[in-house]
């Protein structure tokens, strides 16, 4: 019995030490490594793994003509769950496995939990998703850049679209009580009161699901509102717009790129005529993200998922800033990605000291003839 | 003075709202002493077949009031077969049973609903077809009260007045208030009360089908999920105003629409539903059996 179980324990030893013997192997190889980190298994899975596929496409494209400066790229690619205690774990792996560069970071929590491993081992790190604000504008993650928009940028630009383009000076901020709508709604009040050129008449929260929503749009009507800015999802906004067109309420209303979709034309119908929402810049007449597109169908035979032209963009401005840079030191890269314009499905963009990616964002869109119109 | 008149009518066409649906709640809990909790999800079925209904009748092209009546029907027969059908599969065989498992039943039965209903139909939020034209002559007080709002308050009304008059003076009436009474007895002097405990469902079914139509058409779209706040809104109105008390429930209704109402114009909607919700806790404080309910004990 003793000699059955330590032969198994041997041969599971053994296994281990080839498995940890593996990488070893690679360093001998002259190559980039670019470790990709991000829910690649459970709930989230699917905001994850367009990002690894992003990395494969690039990483392949790369190698075929020749890698970055000679040097060939090495993907890494390992799972966080979107958790934080075990992206740490993922971090910890990565460093030690020799990751040069990092993409990911997909869930801000998760981002957040690893960052501090990664800067203290002196790699970049680029999320193409983790929209939380503080991740840049904290000051305290210096290695940290994104290729999407943090989550006030779309309240700063509803905000200034209000005051600034429309000249409204009273606003009716308006939440559906969530995570996200509130959030949004708290931004846009933080960044009206700010201005100075216009004020906060009421700021409320509805209960999504509610039977009718005609005493708080009676309220907005009292309050005086030009506008009605409304932090939340589609349902409760188009009950709100029909509920504002029946109470013979003129003001406009602006909101989010939660409301920004067709099903909020198609139920709030000759209501939703009119109404503002920002959302995502349309990139889809930019050839370069046909181009992505296209190389994930003939590469995996289906379409890309989420955050898939922000994954292909942060790994587009990696790569280029490690050509550029001649190096991954961290201080060279950071340079290369500041001050070197790189073209991606995106459009043509840099980042700002703190990380945010200058030309990534949002647009204002109206529904003009039941469709969303962007507006320039 | 504008402003509280506007709050005012908002809260009386809210509780008229939750009137309509309230009504089905208490009149099945006064027959058989049982909380359908399924009763929201009816009004949303009644909501989906007014849907339907009125879809296909639009593209037919017919006259807007031929649509209005046709499509009422149309809600009413189905969701009135739909409860008559429930309470033969999902409450008539537990009738000896514990209260708990009817309770239990019931919510099984709202999650199936609703479940099927998102299956058979979609998750998506649905644009419901405007039936209820802008009246000219409610134009200049349209920003008070609107001409759904006034269709809800008349039929509200007439249904009321309808039922009141079915209760108190016709055959089927007294039999349900004779079974209320004492189910046994009932039974006893020949009424035939699983046809009486039918007819309750029935027509609290059909009650739940008209307001799913007034309802849909005023806010202007529908999901699988519209009955559940809805019912339990309903629910809180019907014990407010004493559960098994047909004028109570009206009178709940109305008093809690108003509550919300006013909760929301003088001090925030964050908190609409703590008044509402507060207001039921120190009603049933100071008069357990609800506004005008009975003080029966021996039926709890």
């Amino acid at each position: 019995m003793s000699v059955k179980l330590n032969k198994k324990i041997a041969a599971v030893a053994a296994g281990f030490l080839m498995t940890v013997a593996l990488p070893g192997a690679g360093l001998t190889a002259d190559t980039i490594k670019i470790g990709v980190a991000g829910p690649h298994s459970g709930d989230l899975a699917s905001y994850g793994l367009p990002t690894v596929n992003a990395a494969k496409i690039i990483a392949e494209k790369i190698n075929a003509s020749g890698g970055i400066n000679g040097k060939m790229v090495e993907l890494l690619i390992e799972d966080t769950v979107c958790k934080p205690e075990i992206a740490t774990n993922t971090a910890t792996k990565l460093v030690s496995d020799g990751a040069q560069m990092i993409l990911g970071g997909i869930c801000s929590g998760a981002t957040k939990a690893a960052l501090p491993i990664y800067l203290d081992a002196g790699l970049l790190v680029i999320s193409p998703s983790a929209t939380n604000p503080p991740l840049t504008q904290s000051g305290e993650y210096p290695n940290f850049f994104r290729t999407i928009a943090p989550d006030d940028a779309q309240a700063q630009l509803d905000v200034d679209f209000a005051i600034e383009k429309m000249g409204y000076t009273k606003i009716a901020v308006i939440h559906d009580k969530g995570d996200y709508g509130k959030g949004f709604a708290e931004f846009a009040k933080q960044f009206i009161e700010a201005s100075g050129k216009a004020e906060v008449v009421l700021f409320e929260g509805v209960t999504p699901g509610q039977v009718d929503y005609s005493a708080v749009v009676q309220k907005v009507k009292q309050s005086g509102a030009e506008t009605v800015i409304f932090g939340g999802y589609h349902p409760e906004a188009s009950k709100i717009i029909t509920m504002m067109k029946k109470k013979r309420l003129d003001a406009t209303f602006i909101s989010d790129d939660g409301v920004k979709d067709q099903t909020f034309v198609k139920v709030a119908q000759e209501n939703a005529e009119g109404a503002y929402a920002s959302g995502p810049k349309d990139t889809s007449n930019n050839p370069l993200a046909q181009q992505a597109v296209q190389e994930h169908k003939d590469m995996f035979g289906t379409d890309p998922g989420a955050f898939y032209e922000n994954a292909y963009s942060a790994m587009l401005a990696m790569t280029n800033a490690a050509a550029n840079a001649g190096s991954t030191d961290l201080a060279a890269l950071k340079k290369a990605l500041q001050t070197v314009p790189v073209e991606t499905p995106l459009g043509s963009i840099t980042f700002d000291e703190k990380g945010d990616a200058i030309g990534v964002g949002f647009s204002v869109y109206q529904v003009q003839n039941g469709e969303w119109v962007e507006l320039k | 003075m504008d402003y509280f008149i506007e709050l005012f009518f908002s809260g009386l066409s809210r509780g008229a709202i939750y009137a309509l649906i309230a009504l089905g709640y208490t009149m099945v809990y006064g027959i058989i002493g049982l909380i359908n909790f399924a009763h929201g999800e009816i009004y949303m079925i009644g909501a989906f077949t007014s849907f339907i209904v009125a879809t296909i009748l639009t593209i037919l092209g017919l006259p807007l009031l031929a649509i209005i009546v046709l499509t009422g029907i149309a809600a009413v027969v189905w969701s009135a077969s739909y409860g008559y059908t429930i309470e033969k599969i999902a409450y008539k065989p537990l009738r000896h049973a514990p209260r708990l498992s009817a309770l239990i039943s019931a919510i099984g039965m709202s999650m199936f609903l609703q479940n099927y209903v998102l299956l058979a139909q979609t998750s998506d939020f649905l644009p419901f077809p405007t039936l209820i034209p802008d009246f000219a002559f409610m134009e200049p007080i349209a920003h008070i009260v609107g001409s759904t709002d006034l269709v809800i308050l008349i039929t509200t009304t007439v249904s009321m007045i309808f039922l009141t008059v079915l209760i108190k003076y016709t055959r089927i009436g007294k039999a349900m208030r004779a079974t209320a009474q004492d189910r046994t007895m009932a039974m006893l002097v020949g009424i035939n009360v699983n046809r009486v405990i039918s007819a309750t469902f029935v027509i609290g079914s059909s009650m739940a089908a008209i307001g799913g139509l007034l309802i849909a058409s005023h806010i202007g779209q529908i999901n699988f999920y519209i009955g559940f706040l809805a019912g339990i809104k309903a629910f809180t109105a019907a014990v407010l105003g004493g559960i098994g008390s047909i004028p109570g429930a009206v009178l709940g209704s109305v008093v809690l629409g108003l509550t919300e109402s006013f909760a929301t114009g003088y001090v925030s909607s964050d908190y609409e539903d703590v008044f509402a919700f507060s207001l039921l806790v120190l009603i049933l404080i100071f008069k357990p059996s609800g506004l005008l309910g009975k003080a029966d004990t021996q039926k709890v």
